[in-house]
């Protein structure tokens, strides 16, 4: 094929002409994610220069006052006040299918309206189905759009994006894969997980593998234990309904927490290209050992928030919120300790934790380094040596922070740990994308790096389905923590007596 | 990580001082500001020098501000007052407060320098001490003062620069052709055509077009009459990537015009003024001699295009995009620097050969 010799140097590569079709465009998520994102990449002229935009749900509705809504989110959800006549051009480009997605009719009108597109265009445009429905939808809809002979385009690329939860369990996940790939190739299939798009997450591969100094002790003779905590000061709030069917196991722990666990512990890829990164990622998993029912009660420790103060405010406990069933047994709180069974990594814990209501939000990464191996001074007088700690920021302000052993200023040889902080905002000199307009054109461009693929979801649920069976089967009441509090003290139990969880 | 709260504004003032004193003054300051978040350490990434008249000082400063939140971690600021023979420095450190989760705090530090055109000449020695060490440094001199120019292009691997400025159309091209030989050049104007290199990149991109890239019968360019260099630049790069021989264009009514060599094909150029406020691009027409045509125009809420197939089928339709005015040209430029583009050089080479 002939190069095209203009693309050099440009940041911004050519995206090919697409129609997007979100499947329950008049959602929450789509409010609040999917079409302020669309906006800001219609901003800063980064969609493709040919771009149409189809909602649909069931709700009744004329193109107008799809528009109208549209305009209404993105003016309140978009990070930038939109530009009038971006905006106007974009409406212009919406437009609105209404049907149930079990209904033939809708489809027939979809592929009325991608082709009245193409006829505009005189051309053929690749198309994205965004399913963000709810997850009981998604399998239906790839049938339809299958059914429908959506899911080819010819001399035009076709994809699928579907939103978490990617199944609430390893059977659920494998039945989705099998519809989603009898039906579509795994090439056209982006599954997404948000946490992949943010820059924080990112800028994890790049801490590892662009800085030479890190990579002599990123390993087990060097790394006691690794610490990942995704904290939340809130509750569950208008969320409830969904929460109280999932948890906290399967609503952060089973997607963004592994997600982070394996861009701590990946090997480095030979390139960043999608399947090389993934089949990292896909090996981490694969080191993880399969948790026995047995296993459970020593690996995995639940709990739900009970009443308390937070901010210095008194808040309800998990059950008393509205929305909540009273005899709820669903968690609030999870804490894991992992193992990866490989040269790198054996016999290093990899403690997972997090919960609603805790003292404050933040996601970090902790690696705690082992102690020096000998004290050549007394530690008398001080609050002593501590072994160094490596903490990655993920939010809500992303930086590095490392604890150093220094000497307190004096006569005597006295040392006290100090910090040294790094934020990647004070250096960097542009606003971060929000992780949605990075995935987004991701799709749009083909580029799957940042998405999961089938085998790493099987695997994350792999680890942790035996952890929600084994949970099912064990009545409550759950251990309780007070709202605003560090967890429970349950959590301890899985360290040794030598090992503390940070501080939250 | 203790969150951030970020000191406010640090700030420290002398007359008749030296660069020694001031230096010293930046650690105090850095201390002082840390004394009051304990903990806090700014990490940087690029240092910036402007220099400019001293009538010109205000108007720089504010075109810096208009770049938001695109600013080099350390900008020196020399201010150059003819007759003056006493440096006066003011140095600030100061950092933006998180508002909220996500927030990022930027943390900014600026040395004004007033320094006299006789100090112009060693002008090194007196800001190299005030740049970060190890971090690229961003040269800038809005007003063109050569001498200073010349003084601290040792310590500079970036030159800021805008080819528009110029009032002689030939001079800003040889301007950025001189500075390339010593400096990696990050040239305003062309940044200003970067959505248009992008569209006409995107146009052509699919595979069954690519072929007519090597067809183009003719390229005509529109622009704000002040911008005819960016206009060249845009030529110069359709010559550098598609591997024209270009020639001195003739001048028509105040208006550019001639041909290019693409292989046994002749490719007639023109540039047009057209009335428009904002400088840079106004509008791009290409022909090909497979029939087809693109036009690409300034339009409200982004570039508007209007093509024609190799059957006569006309379509038209927006390009999405907001105007990055001139504060986000600027800002751009600032973030650029960071980067590499390999294609500037051999377009601004071309465009020398327009003119």
């Amino acid at each position: 094929m002939l190069e095209n010799p203009l693309v050099e140097g440009l940041e911004r590569l050519p995206v090919h002409p697409t129609s997007l079709v979100i499947f329950g465009a008049t959602g929450d998520l789509s409010h609040r994610k999917i079409l302020p994102a669309i906006y800001n990449l219609a901003h800063e002229g980064a969609l493709p220069e040919r771009f149409n935009l189809v909602g649909t749900a069931r709700s009744a509705m004329s193109d107008e006052q799809f528009r109208e809504m549209v305009a209404r989110a993105i003016r309140e959800f978009s990070r930038r006040p939109p530009d009038p006549q971006v905006l106007e051009r974009l409406l212009e480009a919406s437009s609105y299918v209404p049907g149930a997605v079990d209904e033939d009719a809708l489809y027939d009108a979809l592929q009325g309206v991608l082709t009245e597109f193409e006829e505009e265009a005189g051309r053929r445009l690749n198309r994205c189905f965004y399913m963000a429905t709810a997850p009981r939808f998604f399998a239906v809809i790839v049938r339809q759009l299958g059914n429908h002979g959506l899911e080819h385009h010819e001399d035009a690329e076709v994809r699928v994006v579907i939103e978490k939860p990617f199944g609430t369990s390893l059977a659920e996940a494998e039945q989705l894969n099998r519809e989603l790939l009898s039906v579509f190739e795994e090439r056209q299939v982006f599954r997404i997980d948000h946490y992949l798009g943010k820059e924080t997450v990112q800028n994890l591969l790049a801490f590892r593998f662009a800085n030479g100094m890190f990579e002599p002790w990123w390993n087990r003779n060097f790394i006691d234990n690794v610490q990942i905590t995704a904290a939340e000061d809130v509750g569950v709030g208008s969320r409830a309904e969904y929460y109280d069917k999932v948890g906290a196991l399967r609503d952060l722990i089973q997607n963004h927490m592994l997600q982070l666990l394996c861009h701590v512990a990946m090997e480095p890829p030979v390139d960043f290209s999608a399947d090389e990164v993934r089949n990292e990622k896909v090996k981490v998993l694969r080191g993880i050992p399969t948790p026995t029912p047995e296993d459970v009660p020593k690996i995995a420790v639940r709990a739900q928030y009970g009443p308390g103060t937070v901010g210095g405010e008194a808040v309800p406990g998990y059950v008393e919120e509205p929305g909540v069933r009273p005899d709820s047994t669903i968690e609030t709180f999870t804490a894991l300790r992992l193992e990866i069974d490989s040269w790198r990594w054996a016999g290093v814990p990899f403690y997972l934790r997090t919960g609603k209501r805790l003292p404050r939000k933040v996601t970090e990464i902790a690696v705690m380094l082992k102690p020096v191996p000998h004290l050549g001074f007394s530690q008398e007088g001080s609050i002593g040596v501590r072994p160094n700690v490596l903490v990655l920021t993920i939010q809500p302000n992303e930086g590095v922070s490392m604890s150093l052993a220094a000497k307190i200023p004096g006569t005597r040889m006295r040392i006290r740990p100090v910090n040294m902080e790094f934020l990647y905002g004070t250096s960097f000199l542009s606003q971060s994308p929000e992780a949605y307009e990075r995935l987004i054109l991701d799709v749009m461009r083909g580029d799957a790096t940042l998405f999961t693929r089938n085998d790493e979801v099987e695997e994350q649920w792999r680890v942790c389905d035996p952890i929600v069976h084994t949970w099912e089967q064990m009545p409550g009441p759950l251990p309780q923590y007070p709202a605003g509090s560090q967890g429970p003290p349950e959590a301890n139990q899985l360290m040794t007596p030598e090992e503390s969880w940070r501080r939250i | 990580m203790t969150p951030a709260t970020g000191f406010r504004h640090v700030v420290w003032t002398a007359q008749g001082t030296t660069p020694a004193e001031i230096e010293a003054a930046l650690r105090r300051l850095l201390v002082e500001g840390q004394t009051q978040v304990a903990g806090y350490a700014p990490a940087r990434a690029l240092n910036m020098v402007c220099i400019v008249d001293k009538d010109a000082a205000k108007e720089v400063s504010a075109r810096l501000q208009g770049a938001g939140r695109y600013l080099a971690s350390r900008t020196i600021i020399c201010s150059v007052e003819r007759g003056r023979d006493r440096i006066d420095a003011m140095a600030e450190i100061s950092s933006d407060t998180p508002s909220g989760p996500g927030e990022f705090a930027l943390v900014r530090e600026l040395v004004t320098l007033e320094v006299g055109d006789q100090h112009l000449p060693r002008l090194e020695p007196i800001v190299d001490p005030l740049v970060m060490t190890d971090l690229p440094t961003v040269l800038w001199s809005p007003s063109n003062i050569d001498e200073g120019i010349r003084a601290l292009m040792p310590l500079s691997q970036v030159v800021l620069m805008d080819s528009v400025d110029d009032s002689d159309l030939a001079g800003g091209l040889r301007r950025a052709r001189d500075l390339l030989e010593s400096a990696y050049v990050v040239d305003l104007a062309w940044l200003r055509s970067t959505p248009w290199r992008e569209r006409v990149a995107a146009t052509f991109d699919p595979p069954n077009l690519r072929p007519d890239l090597h067809a183009i019968t003719s390229v005509t360019v529109r622009h704000h009459p002040e911008s005819a260099v960016a206009g060249l630049l845009l030529i110069g790069w359709l010559g550098s990537r598609l591997g024209w021989k270009l020639k001195k264009l003739d001048t028509q009514n105040g208006e550019l015009a001639g041909s290019a060599r693409a292989g046994r094909r002749d490719v007639q150029l023109l540039l047009e003024h057209a009335p428009q406020e904002v400088r840079g691009l106004a509008g791009l027409t290409l022909e090909t001699a497979t029939g087809r045509r693109l036009s690409l125009d300034r339009g409200p809420g982004g570039l508007h295009a209007h093509y024609v197939n190799d059957r006569g089928d006309e379509r038209e339709w927006t390009v999405l995009g907001a105007s990055r005015g001139e504060g986000g040209i600027l800002g751009e430029g600032i973030r650029q620097a960071l980067l590499r583009d390999p294609t500037y050089a051999p377009a601004a080479s071309s465009a020398n050969q327009l003119v």
